[in-house]
């Protein structure tokens, strides 16, 4: 699932960097890339929307969004049965309809990984094989503010409590200071806390927390720096910060993921978290990633949606494509 | 199946109520013409849309004279605030059928829905909201007080934009004060004669605007006849010569909006993924059916073949197809005789030794189809890089140095409108000062405002439309 021989990482780096990663090789990396244009960007997210998604294109974008779904609970009032019962809506998302496919992913805070893997039992696995796995948000998830050692041992300690999937926070305030360095080093060594005892990985997700970053241009460097440090996929936001995610944004990343494919033939992931509340939204969404990196990338392994309500959106919007008519919110469970 | 293969969205037919005989309209009311009446076709499929009259000299005497008595006794009599009512009213119905304009104006001239819908008809209603608005506050518009209107205006119109250069035209005319006889394109009538119906329910005065129907010979009557005091025109250079002559020796304004050929220009530290949107809508855009087309790309070399690279990598996911699918990035061109014109000078282009790349799409069967096209190694001396092609085909240079950039960008004898990319505020602001074109656009393309002024330089044409200095077109000062 890991994409990448962590061996040739630091090298791969090192080459593009023309040095060892530091504050000075990566800020001249970083910012020798070409700007963006934020009326521009805007400009052609906004044309990506009114694509006119009908019938049988749209039945297909509602699975699909379904089967690329993070589905998340990321509370401080969070119990096992509380996460019990997400992983039951995961496995069976539409309790009217057992043909309705299982979301991807369930994402919880590191504690209440034991209690997902549990409920999961058989069921836990790579959504490739029809499974679902559990992501943790970690390293001090959302602020991020907390030593490398307790980012390091709150990453382990999910992993080795089952956690395939690994969703942490960049250090936004040391990129926002041009201390890239840092940022770079930490998801390096977060991404070497994902090991597990066999030798594989949890696959690493870098949240941005683009919110926070403030300027596209941010945004871009920061995706360029989370995947020369190995990250397996970059997300846009912790979704306790508002702007979570938007379609610009996304594009961007998208547009990130489709220059590092050119570049080095690799495939990173992009996961936009927050805020994405409607099915309507949602196949924006779709189409930006099928028409900026290619079709390819509406797998799971290669794009997902940190959600929660959107689950029961695309299931109404779903319903009503069965049944020609809207059923309502008590047609679809909570949780 | 994929999901790129977007399940078809057409929009609907029904919103439009079409007859299937159009009338001129003169003197608020449709009425036969005496010329021989030719049909509209819809370039996407050759079918038959509608019969349209065509004007013979007597018809536009008619119209004229209508014009004139509205002019004489209700429009310049009129207070500037009760003509300003019209307009505002006018721009509100276009607002409230814009689905059904949108509609034919697609179905007529082959451009896509979302195009027709998302730019043309909320930009006609801008503009005529935008005139409403300087109606009664003329005094204001740079010939002092009481400026006044210049009387008949005669107006001809080409296919590309038929009813947005329709209400460039129309909107400031009559909020300056006159009254209006104009000539759709032969081949794009449909939309002026809906906006026709459009002027009967909002009560304009009859005579106030007069829409004439038909070919050359038509636009040849009004622009020669004696009691037009104003004439307006947008199209080719080469009819543009022979109105300026035509209208040379005697007292009619004229203004002219011509060809263009573009040098949209790309510096090595452009925002490179807009850039490639900034080109592509630059020249893609209506098929390239566009006067201020970005036709002529000047990439710095350190660039070119990154850029050209990704030019071809997003061309590749333009859909070409049913002007009428909402997914329909590039649609029909608008005839038989244009389409052969730009399959000649792209035939040119190859012969001269340019390298051609069209996006590889599947071509309908029927109508007239053109895939977006790009030529690289294009010299400045190739006929593809001077001359006007008004379709879907960019003709890709290089340059060194921004002083190269704008020599190569000036070397035409157009200069309608020009692009810059560069992340660099200083070089633009640099870059703009030097460049001979009537429209830049820095790190945009092809956007336009009912506030800002739109014209040519050299070849492209004179006067400008738009803005303050577009109302001028159709004033003269209180003394003059």
């Amino acid at each position: 699932m890991s994409r990448t021989d962590l061996q040739t990482l630091p090298e791969r780096a090192m080459e593009l960097l023309g040095g060892v990663p530091d504050d000075t090789t990566l800020r001249r990396y970083l910012h020798g890339l070409p700007g963006v244009d934020a009326v521009g960007l805007e400009q052609r997210a906004a044309g990506l929307g009114t694509r006119s998604i009908k019938t049988a294109s749209k039945a297909w974008a509602l699975d699909k969004i379904i089967e690329l779904i993070d589905l998340t609970t990321l509370e401080g009032a969070d119990t096992p049965g509380k996460v019990r019962s997400l992983v039951a809506k995961a496995l069976n998302p539409d309790a009217s309809d057992p043909t309705c496919p299982r979301v991807a992913a369930v994402c919880v805070y590191g504690d209440m990984v034991p209690y997902a893997v549990e409920a999961l039992g058989a069921a836990h696995g790579d959504p490739d094989d029809k499974l679902v796995s559990v992501a943790a948000v970690a390293t001090a998830f959302p602020s991020g503010r907390a030593s490398l050692d307790v980012k390091l041992a709150d990453t382990a300690d999910a992993v080795a409590n089952g956690a395939d999937e690994i969703d942490m926070v960049i250090d936004r305030g040391a990129f926002l200071s041009g201390r890239y360095g840092v940022v770079f080093d930490q998801i390096a060594r977060v991404k070497q806390a994902c090991r597990r005892a066999d030798g594989s990985y949890a696959s690493l997700k870098v949240i941005l927390e683009t919110g926070e970053l403030n300027t596209y241009d941010n945004v871009k460097r920061a995706s360029w720096l989370a995947i020369l440090a190995g990250g397996d996929f970059i997300k846009t936001s912790t979704g306790k910060v508002s702007p979570a995610a938007t379609l610009p944004v996304t594009l961007l990343m998208l547009e990130v993921v489709r220059d590092w494919h050119r570049t080095t033939g690799e495939r990173i992931g992009v996961k936009p978290a927050g805020g994405i509340r409607a099915s309507k939204d949602a196949i924006k969404y779709l189409v930006a990633v099928a028409e900026t990196v290619g079709e390819e990338w509406l797998q799971p392994h290669l794009f997902r949606f940190g959600a929660s309500s959107l689950l029961n959106d695309v299931l109404l919007q779903r319903q009503k494509l069965t049944t020609g008519h809207y059923t309502g919110a008590d047609y679809v469970t909570i949780d | 199946m994929s999901f790129l293969e977007y399940a078809p969205a057409p929009e609907s037919r029904s919103v439009l109520h079409l007859r299937d005989e159009y009338g001129l309209f003169i003197d608020g009311e449709f009425r036969p013409g005496s010329g021989e009446s030719f049909a509209t076709i819809s370039p996407a499929d050759e079918s038959h849309i509608a019969t349209v009259a065509a004007a013979s000299d007597a018809d536009v005497d008619a119209a004229v004279a209508a014009a004139r008595r509205a002019y004489d006794r209700t429009w310049s009599r009129m207070s500037g605030r009760d003509r300003g009512k019209y307009l505002f009213r006018i721009a509100r119905l276009v607002q409230e059928r814009a689905r059904e304009l949108a509609v034919a104006e697609s179905l007529d001239n082959g451009k896509p829905i979302k195009e027709s819908r998302d730019v043309d008809v909320p930009l006609v209603a801008a503009w005529f909201f935008y005139y409403a608005g300087w109606a009664d506050k003329l005094d204001h518009a740079g010939y002092g007080a009481n400026p006044r209107a210049l009387g008949v205006a005669g107006q001809v119109i080409p296919w590309n934009f038929p009813l947005l250069m329709l209400a460039w035209k129309v909107a400031p005319a009559l909020a300056a004060g006159n009254t209006v006889v104009i000539k759709p394109a032969e081949t794009t009538p449909l939309s002026a004669l809906v906006f026709a119906e459009i002027l009967q329910q909002a009560d304009l005065p009859p005579g106030v605007v007069n829409i004439v129907t038909g070919a050359g010979a038509t636009g040849a009557a009004i622009v020669r006849h004696p009691d037009v005091d104003k004439v307006a025109f947008t199209g080719s250079t080469g009819v543009g010569r022979e109105i300026a002559k035509a209208v040379a020796g005697t007292p009619k304004k004229l203004t002219l909006e011509l060809g263009g050929k573009a040098a949209n220009i790309v510096f090595e530290d452009a925002p490179i993924d807009q850039a490639i949107e900034g080109i592509v809508n630059g020249i893609f855009f209506n098929q390239g059916h566009v006067c201020c087309a970005g036709s002529r790309l000047l990439v710095q070399e350190s660039i070119h073949d990154d850029v050209v690279d990704r030019l071809k990598t997003r061309l590749s996911t333009l859909r070409l197809g049913d002007p009428l699918d909402k997914n329909t990035d590039i649609g029909a061109i608008n005839s038989a005789e244009q389409l052969q014109r730009i399959r000649e000078l792209s035939r040119i282009g190859e012969d001269e030794g340019a390298e051609r790349w069209s996006a590889d799409c599947a071509i309908p069967d029927k109508g007239f189809w053109f895939p977006p096209t790009i030529f690289t190694n294009v010299q400045a001396s190739h006929r593809i890089a001077r001359d006007e092609i008004f379709g879907p085909v960019l003709s890709v240079l290089t340059f060194r140095t921004p002083a190269e950039a704008i020599e190569k960008a000036n070397n035409t004898p157009y200069g309608l409108s020009a692009g810059i990319w560069s992340d660099k505020g200083s070089r633009i602001l640099a870059v703009a000062d030097r460049l001979r074109a009537g429209v830049i656009w820095a790190n945009t393309f092809n956007r336009f405002d009912p506030s800002s002024p739109f014209g040519g330089y050299k070849e492209s044409g004179y006067g400008r439309e738009g803005g303050r200095h577009g109302l001028l077109a159709y004033l003269k000062g209180a003394a003059a």
